[in-house]
């Protein structure tokens, strides 16, 4: 009750009506736009990591190299600080550094370089054996990267998608903290800033019951395709 | 035809795992090459996939020498090679009809003839009724039988062994080298079985090589290879349990009973010895009809070197191969046996 008495009763709040369902929205955009460009550009960097790396189909070591720390810079910088440094880069890309359309600049950047590590790890653990007999067959390195690599390794890929976007969600709340909209800003916004218990309450329940629902579908699917 | 001239692989640090092997095998042979790990086995396989290739020398599969050909055509080879691997290297995302047709999608099939093409495959092998299966339902054995399906989805001339029974049941074992003379006879491809185990290449081979130190030590039509007795492939061929100890001035005959010998059968030589009165406790034996012709190896223990001459006058004027050994030359053998084992171990 302690934390409802600030401004009356609980879920009479005006900025339930008013504000949540745009928060919500906002936080399943973010992270809805973020991931679909996270699996464009991750995945395709996950491959070419796998690929130029040692145990790949055209070992660089030189190029993997290069890549590798580039990667390893992206996912080592804290994405408060990515975000902010990054706001110059965000307005140049869609115009504004505020709001859910410009957050997702800097949660596509931050997720990318995370995503392709987990996507190369999920490649590494596919049977050399099973690239060297599909080779054998007289098959195009195209056709290896899809067919052998990337369809054997879909269970664990979907798995580090879903770890992923879980994550994408905690960032979309510290997205919104400096701008981005979504129930990060809310809960900053209302429930820290101006005391109200009850909108914070609901903006973790809200993030928990996204994630988990994330987590389910992610598990149902990857085990609807896991064969092995 | 298959055939290696020269064939050469030496790897960069200096290790030369192919030291001049020459090997031809003709047209619907199934040849077994067998040797010690470290021998090369793999090297070679390689080489003749395609997977590698060899520093100096030729390899040539119905003309096409696989060392000048590059690119398109190197997949075009490739396609004429069926590959059957120890650990079969099945997709596990693929139903067993879909890793059979895996083949004809690279080489661009259409739909229709593909589906055809692998029920016909999957009738070949004894699967038509596991089609829709993934390979994590299917037995070792079935699996295996999918994966000589997919070797031979291509229609390719060759198909290329590597250990093909080694993760395999003894039975399972049997029943997939049937398959692979069936194949052979139904489809007259030449089959290249490479494998450690002697068994194997009694059961299902034509001619068998004998790989050691990168080069071929000793090759041939398998009766041929058990009834010359100079070389150690013989009697690794037709193994017999190890000598028990011997004390010192004890003798041993050994004796290779093969299809040259004047004996029309094993039994015969016993009632033939006690005929001399030259007979003697078998210490160990074994006889085996390999390829319509009866083989026999016995370790015979007279009681004295007097007996044990007798037994090898009377056996080799038979035609039988007999040998007296002392236990001197039992003891050395042993040793320079297990220093090889040994060795073979630190690998």
């Amino acid at each position: 009750m302690i934390i409802a008495a600030q401004d009356g009763l609980f879920l009479e709040n005006e900025v339930f009506a008013n504000q949540l369902p745009a928060a919500i929205l906002e936080t399943i955009f973010m992270t809805a736009a973020t991931g679909l460009i996270v699996a464009l550009l991750g995945l395709p960097l996950g491959i070419a990591l796998h690929n130029l790396g040692p145990r790949g189909l055209a070992p660089r070591s030189a190029t993997y190299r290069v890549v590798s720390i580039l990667v390893d810079i992206g996912r080592s910088i804290p994405f408060i600080v990515l975000m902010i440094s990054l706001i110059p880069f965000t307005r140049f890309m869609v115009g504004t550094a505020l709001g859910w359309q410009a957050a997702v600049v800097p949660l596509s950047v931050g997720a990318i370089p995370f995503f392709a590590r987990l996507v190369e790890n999920a490649l590494r653990e596919v049977d050399a054996g099973k690239v060297e007999a599909v080779k054998m067959m007289g098959a195009s390195s195209r056709h290896i990267m899809r067919q052998v690599q990337v369809r054997e390794a879909l269970p664990g890929i979907v798995g580090g998608f879903t770890v992923t976007l879980v994550a994408l969600i905690s960032y979309t709340a510290m997205a919104g903290a400096v701008g981005g909209g979504g129930l990060g800003a809310l809960a900053y916004n209302y429930g820290y800033q101006r005391y109200q218990g009850d909108t914070m309450l609901a903006c973790v329940v809200l993030l928990v019951i996204i994630v988990a629902i994330l987590q389910w579908t992610g598990d149902r699917v990857s085990r609807t395709i896991d064969h092995r | 035809m298959i055939e290696l001239t020269q064939v050469r692989k030496v790897f960069p640090g200096g290790v030369t795992a192919l030291d001049g092997v020459d090997l031809t095998i003709p047209d619907g042979e199934i040849h077994g090459i067998v040797g010690r790990s470290g021998a090369g086995k793999s090297t070679l396989i390689r080489c003749l996939t395609g997977l590698d290739s060899a520093t100096s020398g030729s390899i040539t599969i119905d003309g096409v020498d696989l060392g000048r050909v590059r690119g398109a055509e190197l997949m075009t080879a490739r396609r004429s090679i069926g590959m059957v691997f120890q650990h079969v290297n099945l997709l596990d995302s693929r139903t067993a009809a879909k890793n059979i047709a895996h083949p004809l999608e690279i080489a661009g099939v259409p739909a229709a003839a593909r589906k055809r093409r692998v029920d016909e495959l999957l009738e070949l092998v004894g699967l038509a009724d596991r089609a829709e299966s993934y390979p994590a339902q299917l037995s070792g054995g079935q699996k295996q039988r999918v994966g000589i399906a997919r070797a031979l989805a291509a229609e390719p001339r060759v198909l290329l062994c590597d250990e093909p029974t080694s993760a395999l049941d003894a039975a399972t074992t049997r029943q997939i080298l049937e398959l692979i003379r069936e194949l052979r006879d139904r489809l007259g491809i030449t089959v290249v079985i490479i494998t450690h185990e002697m068994g194997v290449v009694r059961e299902a081979c034509d001619a068998v090589s004998l790989l050691t130190e990168g080069s071929i030590e000793r090759t041939g039509r398998l009766l041929d290879v058990i009834s010359d007795t100079s070389t150690p492939l013989s009697k690794e061929l037709i193994a017999l349990p190890p000598i028990s100890a011997m004390e010192p001035g004890e003798t041993l005959v050994e004796v290779l009973v093969t299809a040259g010998s004047r004996l029309a059968d094993v039994g015969r030589l016993f009632s033939l010895l006690a005929e001399h009165g030259v007979e003697a406790p078998v210490e160990a034996g074994t006889v085996e009809t390999i390829q319509g012709a009866q083989i026999g190896r016995l370790h015979l223990r007279p009681d004295d070197a007097a007996t044990a001459e007798g037994i090898r006058r009377v056996l080799v004027e038979q035609g039988v191969h007999a040998e007296v050994t002392t236990a001197a030359q039992v003891r050395a053998f042993a040793d320079e046996h297990q220093a090889a084992d040994a060795e073979e171990e630190n690998q």
